[in-house]
């Protein structure tokens, strides 16, 4: 935990390089500027790192009356029960699946929905196209899985009537365990492909067109200047966002799983936070300490996921988070 | 980096149009056509994918429930009616779940964008010393955080369960928010302003209220809406910390109703069910199947009618915070 963080404060752009020594008047003189830090510094620390601090009940027997100091160690107890845990394998597999999943089919669609609207050349059509897919993004997750409900609805939904049309079988979208990833993850797509292509829009209007005419004169087709041009330009765009969504990889789509979530499914659709939840908070005698283990068991694999992408991104192709 | 698709023809003439390269021009307005047409094929189905499902949830909630319910709806309502809106407008949760995310939504973006301007004027002042480790501090929490437990262990031993504040104060600041302002701060105000502001005798905090605010009208733009937006979307942190019926946001209710399919009126009705009612109790289930497409339209017609009007502020958001990734 040490290393990335001394990693990153280094390299933080624009510091200024007064590393030698503090100057204390650059410090007073600006003292106004600490008091504006001042409430939000300690809106951060309390609420965000005092949790953080808060996981230490994962290698303790909590009991809420000896309170977080007082109960007793028990060390990593609850990791080695998770890992035996008959639902181990399963809620990991899920997490991992489901983002990884969502990653491998989520991630071309943007980009390449961005190089067709990028190429229209009907601008009324492009805006037009542009509005209407990025309006999805908009609708609350809640709304969304209603949404869902009712279209793949067994018997009357849209999908159902459709199948049954067309004579085909009906799979039960919303109660099978083998349909939830998919379900899951291309309605996020439906809903997020539109507003994804924002920032490859951005990334592909800074493309030097110079290029692009030097290509054209060399009798370059578009698809070739796709390919060679626009491709390796929108590439440090598309790395950083890479590394973005695998550094999220086991956390995402949490209270959208949680809303599609049946008992029908459930073996397909329990992933680690749901799991947390269920057996932290709801469960009628919650296990503070366990729920926290696995989630801090998560927390801890998805950084170090985070970091090792990024030292691979770096490597690879000079493109890094810090 | 560019690898020169031309290789194979001759070295470029001249004149722009000489005849040798004529027929590879012809070649290549045809693989061109080709993909526009592909482009268009694309664009279209985007276009329709994106757009059916809602027009089918607004046709449906439309129609006639005993329509909606045998599928035979599909692209425009069929005998149109209002029937699902009334029951909307008669059901109470509803409005009081309005009301409330209302309330969370207009205090809880007062206090986000206010608390994120004002971590972010500092930290983006270059002369701010300390500034890299409070950034660092900031976006640390980005990638690791305390998580579920200890959160609500927290929140729980503040005694801010069943409050409103429960859904406003701990959810202060949204680390990307206050990059992409610092990022904009940075931009778009020099740092010989501050200091010209300085030898004229300002102080910090004027130089904030008369400098940084004045000209960061379309950050506070961005970062309302985003804030806005998701104040009154988000449905889990009123889930775990909310029990009293009258603090529930409408996300809450909407799940109730939408995906648990739970309605007190039914269950009321329920209660004192005698035979004869039993025709007038499947009429309510249609109905509350067609009250589940009405409140759909109903939530969401909030976000989507301000959507149009500010959509440019939105991916200018998005755009400022690709410049910093």
């Amino acid at each position: 935990m040490r290393r990335p963080s001394t990693e990153t404060s280094s390299a933080l752009p624009q510091a200024a390089h007064t590393r030698p020594r503090l100057q204390w008047s650059k410090v007073t003189v600006n003292w106004e500027l600490y008091l504006f830090a001042a409430l939000p510094v300690i809106w951060l620390l309390l609420f965000m790192y005092v949790p953080m601090v808060g996981n230490v009940i994962a290698f303790k027997k909590f009991v809420p009356i000896k309170g977080m100091l007082g109960s007793d160690w028990v060390g990593l107890d609850h990791f080695v029960r998770f890992m035996r845990s008959f639902n181990f394998r399963n809620v990991m597999w899920n997490t991992f699946y489901i983002n990884a999943y969502q990653l491998v089919a989520g991630f071309p669609v943007p980009i390449i929905l961005a190089l067709a609207l990028h190429y229209c050349p009907a601008l009324g059509y492009k805006k037009t196209v542009q509005m209407v897919t990025y309006a999805p993004h908009f609708i609350s997750t809640v709304v969304m899985v209603g949404i869902i409900n009712k279209v793949f609805q067994a018997r009357i939904g849209l999908v159902s009537v459709a199948l049954a049309k067309l004579g085909l079988p009906e799979p039960s979208f919303l109660g099978s365990p083998d349909w939830f990833a998919h379900l899951y993850v291309w309605t996020g797509i439906w809903q997020n492909m539109g507003w994804g292509t924002i920032i490859f829009l951005a990334a592909l209007a800074g493309v030097d067109l110079e290029l692009h005419e030097a290509a054209r004169v060399d009798g370059a087709t578009i698809w070739r200047r796709v390919w060679h041009i626009d491709l390796p330009g929108i590439m440090p765009t598309v790395i950083i966002l890479l590394i973005l969504q695998s550094g999220q990889m086991l956390s995402v789509g949490f209270e959208k799983i949680f809303l599609m979530q049946l008992p029908l499914n459930i073996r397909g659709s329990e992933v680690v936070e749901t799991y947390v939840y269920r057996i932290g908070l709801v469960a009628a005698t919650p296990n503070f300490s366990y729920a926290a283990a696995i989630n801090l068991f998560r927390n801890v694999i998805a950084f170090f996921l985070l970091v090792a992408v990024n030292r691979i991104s770096r490597r690879v192709t000079e493109t890094s988070l810090w | 980096m560019v690898a020169r698709p031309g290789a194979e023809l001759a070295p470029p003439p001249p004149g722009r149009q000489k005849p040798t390269r004529l027929r590879s021009g012809i070649r290549n307005a045809r693989e061109d056509r080709v993909f526009y047409a592909l482009d268009y094929v694309l664009l279209t189905f985007s276009f329709l994918i994106v757009i059916y499902p809602l027009i089918y949830i607004i046709s449906s909630s439309f129609s006639d429930a005993h329509e909606v319910l045998t599928g035979r709806v599909w692209l425009l309502p069929i005998n149109p009616n209002l029937e699902g809106y009334k029951a909307v407008f008669e059901y109470q949760d509803v409005w009081i779940g309005y009301g409330n995310s209302i309330f969370y939504t207009v205090f809880g973006t007062i206090y986000n964008v206010a608390m994120t301007m004002v971590v972010a004027y500092p930290l983006s002042r270059r002369d701010f010393v300390g500034r890299s480790p409070i950034m660092f501090l900031f976006t640390f929490t980005m990638f690791f955080h305390g998580g579920l437990i200890p959160t609500y262990l927290l929140i729980r031993s503040l005694g801010m369960i069943d409050t409103r504040a429960v859904l406003i104060i701990p959810w202060a600041i949204a680390v990307w928010n206050v990059i992409i302002t610092r990022t904009y701060l940075q931009s778009t105000i020099p740092g010989e302003l501050y200091e010209a502001a300085r030898v004229d005798g300002a102080s910090n905090t004027r130089m904030f209220w008369h400098i940084v605010l004045p000209l960061s009208g379309p950050i506070i733009a961005v970062i309302t809406l985003f804030y806005a937006v998701n104040h009154w979307n988000t449905y889990f942190n009123a889930l775990i910390y909310i029990r009293n019926d009258n603090l529930r946001p409408l996300q809450l209710i909407l799940r109730e109703i939408l995906i648990q399919n739970s309605m007190n009126i039914l269950d009321d009705m329920m209660a004192d069910m005698t035979a004869e009612q039993l025709e007038q109790m499947t009429r309510r289930e249609f109905l509350v199947a067609l009250l589940q497409y009405s409140l759909i339209v109903v939530a969401t017609v909030p976000v989507l009618v301000m959507y149009p009007f500010v959509q440019k502020h939105f991916i200018k958001g998005v755009m400022i915070g690709s410049l910093k990734g």
